[in-house]
C-alpha cells in the first residue's frame, strides 16, 4: 500500500494545544497540535460507541506518552501508535504527517 | 407478601430439593407489594408492584395455580380442595392465607359506595367508582386507613378520616404525635373526625349520612372502611386447627399450628394471641418457617414493631414501646412547634436504655435510635441530647461505635452490621451498589441505606484503603491544596500551575479538574483556556450520545416571559431541535450540530437569554414554586428568592455541579431539602438547608439556619459555597463534602454563622469578587471570531458533519445511532 499526501492545509489554523477535524471524503482525522511543532492525526471516530468526537478530547500524556482522552467517555489513545491506553478498545489508525514550510501534509493509504 | 418470601428463602435454601412445592392463590396475579398499594392511584401499574414474576415461579419449579382458591381441608386425608374442586395433596401445608379488612359489624356499612382497601380489585373498584364522585369518608384513623386518606384525596375527593379513638394511629402514636399529625395533615385539606362512634350510616339514593352517637352526621359519596384486620382463618376454623383469641392459626414459637404437618405464617398467624400486620415479622416468620422444615433452631421471639411512613410528605415512625406502657417507664420529648416537629424516647425504668421512640415531622435520627434500642446500647446521660438534630452527623459523633457487630441493619431482609461487614472484607467491596447486590441489605424498605454508607465508609477507612489524594500522575496535590496554591501564589492558569507545580502535559483529570478550581478561584472566561475544559466547556454545551450538542438557556427560577419562549420556540423550529422540560424548570433544545451553535445562540443572547451552564461543575437553577405570589398557601415570596439567589450565583464553577430551591411553605414544592442549598419560607422568614442531593444517593439537605432573614440567607449560602470551594475533594457534591467534613454541620453552623475559624469576612469578599466577575459566556463568545472559528465541525471544508443523522419519534427528532456502524 502506498501512501498519498494529502494537504491539511497551514499550521496557523492550529495554535499550540489546539485540536481540529479534517473531512477526506467520508473519512474523517482528528489533527492535534499537541505542542509547539508537535502534530499528531489519528481517526476521528471512536471505537467505544462508533462517534465522531476523538478531535474534540483532552490532550495529555500518560508516563510520557501522548494520549488523547474522547470526548464522549474519556476512553484515552495513544497519539504515537492509536493503540487503546485505558481498556482494550480497537486502536485508532492514526496518519504520519509531514509539516513542509507552514504546510501539514497528512499521508492516507492509496 | 409473606408467601413469596418463603418461596424465595426456600429457593435458596439446600432443603429446596426435598420438597415439590404447589401454591393457591385465590388472587389472579403472583404475590405482589401491597405494602405499596397507594402506588396504583399515583400512576404506579400492577406489574411495578410485583415480587416475582411468573417466569420466576418457573425457573424454581414452583407450581403456581392463580384463581384457585383453598375452600377446604381434610386433615386426615392431608388434602386441600381448591376452587375449581380439584384436590391437592400435601406433606406440610402452610396457611400464609393472610388476613382481609375488618368490617365492623354496623347497620347500613354494606352495599353500593362501600369499599375495603386491600388488594388490587379493591383499588380498582374504589378508582372507577370515585370518578364522578366529590366526597369521600375513611373509617380508621390508623396507618392503612390514612393512606386510603391520601389516595383518595389524590382522585381529587373531599376526604373525612373517622376515627372511633381519640386520637390519629393510636396504636403506633402517643397523643402529641398524633396532634402534630393531625394538624399537619388537615392543612394539607383532609378532614378528620376524632372520638366518632358511628351509630348507623344511612342510604338515600346515592348520598351515605354517617349518624354519629354524639348526634352528629356526615354525608358522603362513598365510603371506606379502613379499621383494621381479621385472619382468613376459615378453611382452617372448619378443619377444626387451634385458632387464637383474636382469630387467626395459633402457632407455636416453630410457627407450627396445633396440626405437627401444619404451620402458618404472616397475617393468619397468631402468636400469642396477637396478629400482626407489618412486613418485618411476617417475613421473620418465613425465615422460621423454613428452618422447622429444614431442622434448623431458630424461633420466633417477641418481634420487634417499628414503622416509618411518608403520610402525605409527613414523616411519621414509631418503634418498641412507643406509647410507654412498660411499668416506670422513663420519658424523653422534644416538641417543636415551629418546626413542627415531635420526638420523644421512652426510656426504660433506670433510664439506661432506650425501648421506644415516636417522631414525626422529622425522622433523621430514628433508624439509629431505634438501632440503639434493639441492641440495647449505652446511652448518654442525658438522653435528650439524642433528639438534637445533628447528634449523629458523621464525622462529628461516635455512632457506629454504639453498635454491636450483632445488630440488624436491614430489617426487611434481617441483615446485621457483623453479615455487612464480612461481606464487605471478603468481596472487597468499595461501592454501596455492590453492597446492596451481594448481600440484599437495603433492598426492601431501603431505611438502612444511611447506615449502609457510614458502615462501608468506615470499613474502607478501617482497612487502610488510604486514599491517594494526588490529583494524578502530574499533579502530588489534591484539588484542595492545588487550590489553595493557585489563591495564594495569584496563579490564574494552568500552564502556570504545571510549571510551577506539576510535571508532563497534563491529562483528561487534572486539566478538567484544574478548569473547574481556577474558575472557583478567579471566575475567568473559560473559553481563554479552551483547551484544558471538558469537550462540554469548551463548546459551551452538552454533548449528547452521538457527538451533536444540547442547549439550555439560563431561566431564573423557572420565569419565563411569554414573548421571551416564543423566541425560544422559534430558535428550535428553525434549527429542528428536541424539546424537553428538564428537572430543574428551564427548556431543553437537543440535536444542536457543533456548526450551529453560535447561531443558535447569537439568535438566544438577541431575545435576552443568558448561558444556562448546564454543561459546567456549575451552578445549575434555583427552582422554584410560585410562592406568596400566587399560592393561596403561600408563606414566603420564594419566586422573588429563587430568582434573586440564581442571579447572584449564576456562572459559579466548584467542585461539582450545584443546585438550589426555594419553597414558598413548608410542602416544599420546590424540593428545597434535595438540593445544595435550599431555603424553604417560614412564618418569620426563610429556613436554610444545606447540602442535600438527589442522584445516586439521596440525602436529605441539613438544617443550616432557621428564620434567616433573606439578608442572612444569601450571606449564609455565599460563605457555604466558598468554604465548600475551598475545602473540597475533586468531584465531590456539598452532601459528599459535608459527610467527609469532620464536625460536619454543626462545624458549619460555627464557620458561617459564629466565624469561629475568623475568615468570614474573606468568605464574604472571595464570593462579592467571583459574582462581580460574572459575565454570560455565549455573549462573549460570540464577540470573539477567533472563538467562533473552534465551533467549526471541519477544518478543510464547510461541510456539516454528515454522519450526524436523526429519526422521528412523537413528531421530534432523536439521534439515530444506526447511522454510524
Amino acid at each position: 500500500m502506498t501512501t498519498q499526501w494529502q494537504n491539511a492545509g497551514s499550521t496557523e489554523q492550529l495554535a499550540p494545544g489546539q485540536r481540529g477535524c479534517l473531512k477526506f471524503g467520508d473519512a474523517q482525522i482528528a489533527l492535534f497540535h499537541f505542542e509547539q511543532d508537535v502534530w499528531y492525526a489519528v481517526q476521528n471516530k471512536c471505537p467505544h460507541k462508533n462517534q465522531n468526537v476523538i478531535s474534540r478530547g483532552i490532550l495529555g500524556d500518560k508516563g510520557g506518552e501522548p494520549k488523547v482522552a474522547c470526548a464522549l467517555h474519556k476512553n484515552q489513545f495513544s497519539l504515537n501508535d492509536g493503540k487503546c491506553l485505558s481498556g482494550d478498545l480497537e486502536s485508532l489508525t492514526s496518519y504520519p504527517i509531514k509539516i513542509e514550510g507552514k504546510q501539514i501534509l497528512i499521508g492516507l493509504p492509496k | 407478601m409473606v408467601s413469596a418470601k418463603f418461596l424465595e428463602l426456600l429457593s435458596l435454601s439446600e432443603a429446596r430439593d426435598l420438597y415439590t412445592v404447589e401454591i393457591l392463590s385465590a388472587e389472579p396475579t403472583p404475590a405482589y407489594d401491597r405494602v405499596h398499594l397507594s402506588g396504583l392511584f399515583s400512576g404506579q401499574g400492577e406489574k411495578d408492584l410485583e415480587l416475582f414474576s411468573p417466569a420466576w415461579y418457573k425457573e424454581n419449579n414452583y407450581d403456581l395455580h392463580l384463581g384457585e382458591e383453598a375452600v377446604s381441608l381434610d386433615r386426615a386425608n392431608k388434602t386441600v380442595t381448591a376452587s375449581s374442586g380439584k384436590n391437592y395433596k400435601y406433606d406440610k401445608l402452610i396457611f400464609a392465607t393472610g388476613s382481609a379488612p375488618f368490617v365492623p359489624p354496623l347497620e347500613g356499612l354494606t352495599g353500593d359506595g362501600i369499599f375495603t382497601y386491600r388488594d388490587f380489585t379493591d383499588v380498582e373498584k374504589i378508582k372507577t367508582f370515585g370518578k364522578s364522585k366529590k366526597t369521600a369518608a375513611v373509617i380508621g384513623g390508623g396507618l392503612l386507613g390514612l393512606e386510603a386518606a391520601k389516595a383518595l384525596k389524590d382522585l381529587g375527593l373531599g376526604t373525612t378520616v373517622v376515627e372511633m379513638a381519640p386520637r390519629l394511629m393510636p396504636r403506633q402514636l402517643d397523643e402529641s404525635a398524633a396532634g402534630l399529625l393531625l394538624s399537619e395533615i388537615e392543612t394539607l385539606g383532609i378532614k378528620v373526625r376524632l372520638n366518632s362512634h358511628t351509630e348507623q350510616l344511612a342510604h338515600s339514593s346515592a348520598v351515605k349520612s354517617f349518624i354519629f352517637k354524639d348526634g352528629g352526621f356526615l354525608d358522603v359519596d362513598m365510603v371506606v372502611v379502613s379499621a383494621g384486620i381479621k385472619a382468613n382463618d376459615q378453611v382452617a376454623k372448619s378443619a377444626d386447627l387451634k385458632l387464637g383469641a383474636r382469630g387467626g392459626l395459633d402457632v407455636t414459637p416453630n410457627m407450627v399450628t396445633s396440626d405437627p404437618d401444619i404451620l402458618a405464617i404472616g397475617e393468619v398467624a397468631s402468636f400469642e394471641g396477637q396478629i400482626q400486620g407489618l412486613v418485618a415479622p411476617a417475613y421473620e416468620m418465613a425465615r422460621v418457617a423454613i428452618e422447622t422444615l429444614t431442622g434448623g433452631e431458630r424461633i420466633y421471639g417477641h418481634p420487634y414493631l417499628s414503622t416509618k411512613l411518608k403520610l402525605l410528605g409527613i414523616e411519621v415512625a414509631s418503634f418498641g414501646d412507643a406509647l410507654a406502657e412498660t411499668k416506670d417507664a422513663q420519658v424523653v420529648s422534644l416538641a417543636n412547634q415551629q418546626a413542627k416537629t415531635y420526638k420523644k424516647l421512652v426510656l426504660d425504668a433506670t433510664g439506661s436504655a432506650i425501648i421506644g421512640g415516636i417522631f414525626v415531622g422529622d425522622t433523621a435520627q430514628y433508624f439509629r435510635l431505634m438501632q440503639m434500642s434493639q441492641t440495647g446500647a449505652a446511652i448518654p446521660e442525658d438522653a435528650a441530647s439524642l433528639l438534637v438534630p445533628g447528634s449523629f452527623q458523621s464525622g462529628g459523633g461516635t455512632s457506629l461505635a454504639f453498635i454491636p457487630n450483632t445488630a440488624v441493619i436491614c430489617n426487611c431482609e434481617n441483615i446485621t452490621k457483623g453479615q455487612l461487614i464480612e461481606a464487605i472484607q471478603k468481596e472487597g467491596i468499595t461501592e454501596i451498589s455492590e453492597l446492596k447486590a451481594k448481600t440484599k441489605c437495603g433492598t426492601g424498605c431501603g431505611g438502612c441505606q444511611p447506615m449502609m454508607v457510614d458502615i462501608l465508609a468506615e470499613q474502607l477507612e478501617a482497612q487502610g484503603i488510604e486514599r491517594n489524594t494526588d490529583l494524578c500522575e502530574h499533579f502530588s496535590y489534591s484539588r484542595t491544596e492545588l487550590f489553595g496554591l493557585a489563591k495564594k501564589e495569584n496563579i490564574t492558569t494552568y500552564a502556570a500551575l504545571l510549571q510551577k507545580h506539576g510535571t508532563g502535559k497534563g491529562c483528561e483529570i487534572c486539566k478538567p479538574v484544574i478548569a473547574n478550581l481556577l474558575a472557583s478561584a478567579w471566575n475567568l472566561p473559560v473559553l481563554e483556556q479552551q483547551n484544558i475544559q471538558d469537550t462540554n466547556d469548551s463548546f459551551l454545551a452538552n454533548i449528547q450520545k452521538n457527538g451533536s450538542y444540547s442547549v439550555i438557556p439560563r431561566m431564573p427560577g423557572g420565569e419565563i416571559t411569554p414573548k421571551a419562549l416564543i423566541e425560544l420556540g422559534k430558535v428550535a423550529d428553525e434549527f429542528g431541535l428536541f424539546v424537553k422540560l428538564t428537572g430543574g424548570e428551564r427548556v431543553a433544545m437537543f440535536g444542536a450540530r457543533l456548526d450551529d451553535l453560535p447561531k443558535i445562540w447569537a439568535k438566544l443572547v438577541a431575545a435576552g437569554y443568558e448561558s444556562g451552564h448546564a454543561y459546567g461543575k456549575s451552578l445549575r437553577t434555583v427552582k422554584s414554586c410560585v410562592g406568596s405570589t400566587w399560592c393561596p398557601l403561600g408563606v414566603g415570596n420564594s419566586l422573588d428568592m429563587a430568582v434573586t439567589l440564581e442571579n447572584r450565583y449564576k456562572g459559579l464553577r466548584g467542585p461539582h455541579k450545584i443546585k438550589g430551591a426555594a419553597s414558598g411553605c413548608m410542602r416544599e414544592c420546590a424540593e428545597a431539602q434535595s438540593k445544595d442549598f435550599g431555603v424553604i419560607a417560614t412564618e418569620k422568614g426563610w429556613n436554610l438547608f444545606v447540602s442535600g442531593n438527589g442522584g445516586i444517593i439521596p440525602q436529605h439537605g441539613q438544617l443550616l439556619a432557621t428564620d434567616a432573614t433573606k439578608e442572612e440567607v444569601l450571606k449564609y449560602v455565599d460563605r457555604f459555597l466558598i468554604y465548600y470551594f475551598r475545602t473540597s475533594d475533586k468531584v465531590t457534591r456539598t452532601s459528599t463534602w459535608i459527610n467527609q467534613l469532620e464536625g460536619g454541620i454543626e462545624h458549619l453552623k460555627e464557620v458561617i454563622i459564629n466565624d469561629s475559624l475568623g475568615i468570614a469576612h474573606e468568605l464574604d469578599k472571595d464570593m462579592q469578587n467571583l459574582v462581580d466577575q460574572y459575565k454570560c459566556e455565549w455573549k462573549l463568545a460570540l464577540e470573539s471570531p477567533e472563538k467562533l472559528a473552534t465551533f467549526k465541525t471541519f477544518l478543510n471544508t464547510d461541510l456539516q458533519d454528515d454522519s450526524i443523522k436523526f429519526e422521528e419519534s412523537r413528531g421530534q427528532k432523536k439521534p439515530l445511532m444506526a447511522a454510524i456502524v
